[in-house]
């Protein structure tokens, strides 16, 4: 079937999307954010300049917070802003709004916040000394552990044991479009409209601090300019702010970060240091795998138990070891907080897995791939945490599948001669395996207990009701397909509603992977339940839904009919969250990626000359969608891998603008191969498997293993710059 | 404090085809120019820094960051935006996935639109040098860079590619 | 804060004079812009807009220079098939500079006002011997590129005086190269560059972001002069230092822009210079 085209795809290319900096908001001043001058300390005094007629401006602080003085999201531990004390720089302390953006501007550069400094705890690498402990007796925030078997003893009797450390760098979202939210008051209610990837999390942040029950709060999504989990938990601290704006202002706030702001102030993806400890037999396999993945907590808890825990399920990699043990630790730093990125504690620990596979490979001399082959998950063994995988997907062919696509043994071969002959430039193949659980993970599904509706509407077209939310990556056209489909309907008679908590039921986030296979589903059962409810049998597509829904308006014009569609976990998933064992995902997608690289002896710089990406996702929805988003997330990953740099100075970011911090352009990529092996998956739409993330696993370390390749060092620590490289060779050869 | 200090004063310049009076501030940007005070909201601005290309237009048919141009320097000359674009020249970019989240989008557009009515440009550059102005952050390029071929050869049936375009 | 827009030569040097100290330039503004809503009350001003001064615009072929108006952009030289073919190295160094939508407003004039030393338009003039132009109310000057810095931003021009052309001598080169590097291959700020020609004249060899200002390496101009051997790139460093002091800064560092260099600049040498490298077979990279 050919894919279809995007839904709001011209509106996109034409211009005439409409985002939340495009609206013409009556009567609308703007709002900005007062911030933290250090990363931690007393505030002793809060200074208006005498310069400003203040007058003119609404002021908020932390007495203007109707409830309490705390984000709703996991942990109850950041606050709005902040009162008493800092834990970050660029901390909000004070808000203000004015009619004159510019006004804005000037005025709040005449707030001065005084603050009495502390000893800051700024590298989660190290323990912290007594004065820099903030929580608990260590600063850990979170600590997780799998086991399975017993890697101690394993270890012991183990005749090979490989050891490496692995580090990765915090990595900024760069979405388009900054975050941006305006509030207002409308009849009682708080309507906050913006940049978002979950309005229910606002919904339900906004509910806690403003202390209103949800009938008084309204969360709407606009048209958003991309999130890769940027936008799933920071919307809600901007759109605290502006709400409190326009309570206090009692007219619309608008607050737009620049890009400066943006980049300094909201969360980036946790930087990690992941250990590995493997024992192996003299064929490679696997025998046992001690790891220990330690990620920067940041100030605040926001998501960090929970990437940590992605993180940790993912250590082990997509192969079968019957000794595992893994202990996963987020660490309390004053580091401004860290929050979900694409692939959520994935990336990193599996780039970490997937080097350690190339340092086994290397140290017990067998080609990388083979050492792969050996260990790759059959169907019948288990995950690290004990998950039976028994799905029927040939792992091993999607490895050899990405090795044929990547011409790999004919590109290494030739590489060789042109290593040998060349002066100064290097070419190299790297491999990496990996998986991707999709959705929530464990119970988490459960918990989510996501809704769905689909409703039949006078004129005969039927409406998805969902806050699952347009963020680029094509839920708008594939959920229009999906139900256009199950309903036997041309698309143009299937809309979807706006994301607006007023008029939407809870699906769950955007996030995790689950659209299309966790979401996508509620829109075929909700369909299916509307036809019961049109009184129509299972099978009724087409005409026959059609006329069902005239006949049902004709009989019942003043009530709707509508589909209803609650998320039922698949039956034999069981999950302990205590002993951390059991079934961690529904299913897992599975992706073999090769990369071919150049690497400038003179400059140190790497060039990624080819990819090649094969991936198991169950089945592909619509092929266009999926094959921009596995060619963007491994653009991205590139980013991470090879150019994109947090420069940290006293805690800050001090590369917080587009020209010092690089990601990549066009002419820095080469094109990029996508390949599809399909599975379907019974419990996803259609079959479908989560995708969004997977791209985001692999790229690092097959680049990393590239550059091992063509230069005969091990490349442990990204992003891989040139300056760092060139630090390696030089110790390398010391 | 009193208000910025501000100079105004009437500029003539052409946009998408039509005389346009407007009075501006001397030192504000084009870009402010045609989003607030033209409501011509599909520029969009990315990064205040000329880094990203979102906010591409067409100043006397070249493109240029609206974000580093002053306003008063776009005097009697042409400005296109987006908004110039006739929705039938877009079908290429739609089926090739060219848009995704779509904050770059009308930057790709107009860079895409200048390429299309400059293919001699590519005898001496690639696709992906004349698009390096313009950061996507959702495509990874390909939607975009396959796009603009399939649009430039559907335009141009009689060149025929000699090389690495792309 | 304003921006004056003169129409004429004289103009614009009167506006200069009526708003000294602070008064300035502007010609493309593609550096002047950045951050422009945070940026533009820190200014005092005024900016003098030299865009609409007709005699500052072009450029032409003489019979033994090519003059570049104050106003001539990059993309001018980038699409001027002569350039390409005489002096590639202007085209070269002008294709690193952004990306097209800076190209097109950059001009060369402005590259050598705004003085940064990571510039990448200055290292391919300087090594051409081009000079600079400059005019007051009631003179002109005319100063080799190379004399036109005297330190970190500051200029060899009377204070109220404008840049009004470059001249670049038609001298044929039997060698030149530009390197360039960057954090990536469009839209970068220069971490190592330089700018490399061998003609009658002698070797040049300039490098920018490796000093305060672009600046040449006189001590390796005149080894190459000489034709001394230089058997490694690291056998380069010392005829580098003195001439260059880089930096670390947030987005290199001191260590790596002096190695890279003088790798960079081995490689390109060896090829063309008996006396550089090992006598056979592959080089030490």
């Amino acid at each position: 079937m050919a894919a279809s085209t995007r839904i709001e795809g011209i509106d996109k290319l034409a211009g005439r999307e409409r985002y939340i900096d495009d609206l013409d908001i009556p009567g609308c001043w703007w709002g900005m954010t007062k911030r933290s001058p250090v990363p931690r300390g007393t505030i002793r005094e809060i200074r208006f300049g005498p310069g400003v007629d203040w007058s003119e401006f609404v002021v908020v602080d932390h007495r203007d917070i109707p409830g309490p003085n705390q984000v709703r999201l996991i942990e109850l531990d950041q606050p709005v802003l902040a009162s008493e004390y800092v834990r970050h720089v660029h901390e909000p302390v004070v808000l203000i709004a004015h009619p004159s953006r510019a006004m804005c501007r000037r005025a709040i550069r005449e707030i001065e916040i005084i603050v009495d400094p502390e000893p800051a705890a700024l590298d989660f690498r190290v323990p912290p000394a007594p004065e820099q402990i903030q929580h608990g007796p260590d600063n850990v925030l979170s600590h997780l552990t799998i086991t399975k078997g017993d890697a101690e003893r394993a270890l012991r009797d183990a005749p090979h044991i490989i050891e490496g450390v692995y580090e990765t760098g915090a990595q900024e979202h760069v979405y388009l479009e900054t975050q941006g939210m305006a509030a207002w008051e409308e009849d009682g209610t708080i309507v906050v409209k913006g940049s978002m990837q979950c309005p229910y999390y606002v919904l339900n942040a906004l509910t806690h601090a403003l202390a209103r029950d949800e009938k008084h709060v309204r969360v709407v999504q606009a048209p958003t300019g991309g999130g890769f989990g940027g936008k799933e938990d920071f919307p809600s601290v901007i759109a605290l702010h502006a709400a409190l704006l326009a309570l206090k202002a009692g007219r619309p706030v608008k607050i737009i970060y620049d890009r400066a702001e943006d980049m300094a102030c909201t969360t980036k993806r946790h930087p990690a240091l992941v250990r590995h400890r493997t024992g192996v037999d003299s064929d490679g396999r696997l025998l046992a795998q001690q790891i220990e993945m330690t990620i920067d907590g940041g100030a605040y808890v926001t998501l960090s138990p929970v990437v940590l825990s992605r993180g940790i399920i993912h250590a082990g990699g997509p192969y079968a070891c019957d000794n595992v043990s893994i202990v996963g630790r987020a660490v309390f730093t004053n580091a401004v907080p860290f929050g979900a990125f694409r692939g959520f504690g994935a990336p990193q620990s599996q780039f970490a897995g997937e080097r350690h596979m190339d340092r086994i490979a290397r140290t017990l001399g067998i080609d990388p791939a083979e050492l792969r082959r050996r260990n790759l998950i059959r169907d019948g063994q288990t995950t690290s945490t004990s998950q039976t995988i028994n799905d029927g997907t040939d792992r091993v062919a999607v490895l050899d599948t990405a090795i044929r696509l990547a011409d790999a043994e004919k590109n290494q071969q030739e590489d060789r001669a042109f290593n040998a002959s060349h002066p100064y430039l290097r070419r190299g193949t790297g491999i990496a395996c990996i998986y991707h659980g999709g959705g929530f993970t464990g119970s988490g599904e459960v918990h989510l207990a996501s809704r769905l509706h689909v409703a039949a509407l006078p004129d005969g077209r039927v409406e998805v009701r969902t806050a699952t939310t347009e963020i680029g990556q094509g839920m708008l056209t594939i959920f229009t397909d999906i139900a256009a489909d199950r309903l036997g309907l041309d698309r143009s008679r299937v809309t979807i509603a706006d994301a607006d908590t007023a008029r939407v039921p809870n699906s769950g986030p955007t996030v995790a992977s689950r659209t299309a296979m966790v979401v996508g589903k509620l829109v075929e059962d909700a369909c299916d339940d509307l036809r019961r409810t049109l009184g129509l049998d299972p099978v009724a597509r087409g005409g026959a839904v059609t006329d069902a829904i005239d006949n049902w308006y004709r009989t019942h014009p003043d009530r709707e009919p509508v589909g209803r569609a609650q998320y039922r976990q698949p039956p034999g998933i069981h999950w302990d969250d205590e002993t951390y064992r059991g079934d961690a995902y529904g299913t897992f997608a599975w992706a073999a990626y090769a990369a071919r690289v150049e690497v400038d002896l003179r400059t140190f710089q790497t060039r990624v000359l080819g990819f090649q990406t094969v991936q198991e996702i169950g089945k592909v929805l619509n092929e266009t969608l999926a094959r921009g988003q596995i060619a963007g997330g491994v653009v991205q990953a590139i980013g991470w891998a090879l150019l994109e740099e947090c420069v940290w100075r006293d805690g800050a970011m001090a590369n917080a603008q587009l020209t010092n911090y690089i990601i990549p352009t066009a002419a820095d990529v080469p094109p990029i191969g996508v390949h599809f092996l399909e599975n379907p998956y019974p419990h996803g739409a259609r079959g479908a498997k989560g995708i969004g993330e997977l791209p985001m696993d692999g790229p690092a370390p097959a680049i990393a293993n590239a550059v091992a390749d063509a230069l005969g060092v091990e490349p442990d620590t990204i992003p891989l710059t040139p300056e760092r490289l060139m630090e390696l060779m030089t110790h390398a050869r010391a | 404090m009193r208000a910025p200090e501000t100079h105004s004063t009437e500029i003539h310049l052409v946009v998408n085809g039509e005389s346009t009076r407007v009075s501006v501030d001397t030192d504000e940007r084009l870009l402010d120019t045609l989003r607030l005070r033209l409501g011509l909201t599909g520029t969009k601005e990315g990064c205040g820094e000329g880094e990203c290309g979102a906010c591409t237009v067409l100043l006397d048919g070249l493109p240029v960051n609206a974000c580093l141009v002053p306003a008063v320097q776009a005097a009697g000359r042409s400005v296109e935006t987006i908004e110039s674009i006739a929705p039938d020249r877009l079908g290429h970019m739609l089926e090739s996935g060219a848009t995704q989240c779509g904050a770059c989008t009308p930057g790709v557009v107009i860079s895409s639109h200048w390429v299309r009515e400059n293919p001699h440009l590519l005898r001496t550059h690639s696709i992906r040098e004349l698009m390096a102005g313009n950061l996507c952050r959702c495509t990874g390029y390909d939607g975009i860079v396959e796009g603009l071929a399939a649009a430039i050869d559907a335009e141009n049936p009689d060149t025929h590619d000699n090389g690495e375009r792309a | 804060m304003k921006i004056l827009t003169p129409n004429s030569i004289p103009e614009a040097l009167r506006m200069l004079k009526d708003g000294s100290p602070d008064a300035r330039p502007i010609a493309g503004a593609t550096d002047l812009l950045v951050h422009w809503p945070d940026q533009r009350t820190s200014h005092a001003g005024p900016f003098v807009d030299l865009s609409r001064i007709d005699a500052l615009r072009g450029h032409r072929w003489t019979e033994d220079e090519l003059v570049l108006g104050a106003l001539t952009t990059y993309w001018d030289i980038i699409t001027d098939p002569r350039a390409n073919d005489e002096l590639p190295i202007l085209p070269r160094a002008a294709r690193t500079v952004g990306a097209v939508q800076i190209q097109t407003r950059g001009t060369w004039a402005g590259n050598i006002a705004n003085a940064s030393p990571a510039a990448d338009g200055v290292p391919a003039l300087m090594a051409l011997d081009a000079e600079v132009e400059t005019a007051g109310e009631n003179d002109t000057a005319r100063v080799p590129l190379d004399a036109f810095y005297l330190g970190y931003k500051q200029l060899n021009m009377q204070p109220g005086w404008i840049i009004t052309a470059i001249h670049v001598p038609r001298r044929r080169c039997d060698f030149s190269s530009f390197i360039k590097v960057g954090t990536r291959n469009a839209q970068a700020i220069t971490k190592v560059g330089a700018a490399v020609t061998h003609s009658d004249a002698g070797w040049r060899v300039v490098a920018n972001s490796m000093a305060p200002t672009v600046r040449r390496c006189r001590a390796l101009e005149d080894a190459l002069d000489r034709g001394i051997s230089i058997a490694s790139p690291d056998a380069l460093i010392p005829l580098l230092e003195q001439d260059l002091a880089p930096i670390d800064d947030i987005r290199s560092t001191a260590a790596y822009r002096m190695n890279v260099l003088a790798r960079v600049l081995f490689h390109e040498l060896a090829p063309v210079c008996p006396f550089i490298g090992t006598t056979s077979g592959r080089n030490a990279p």
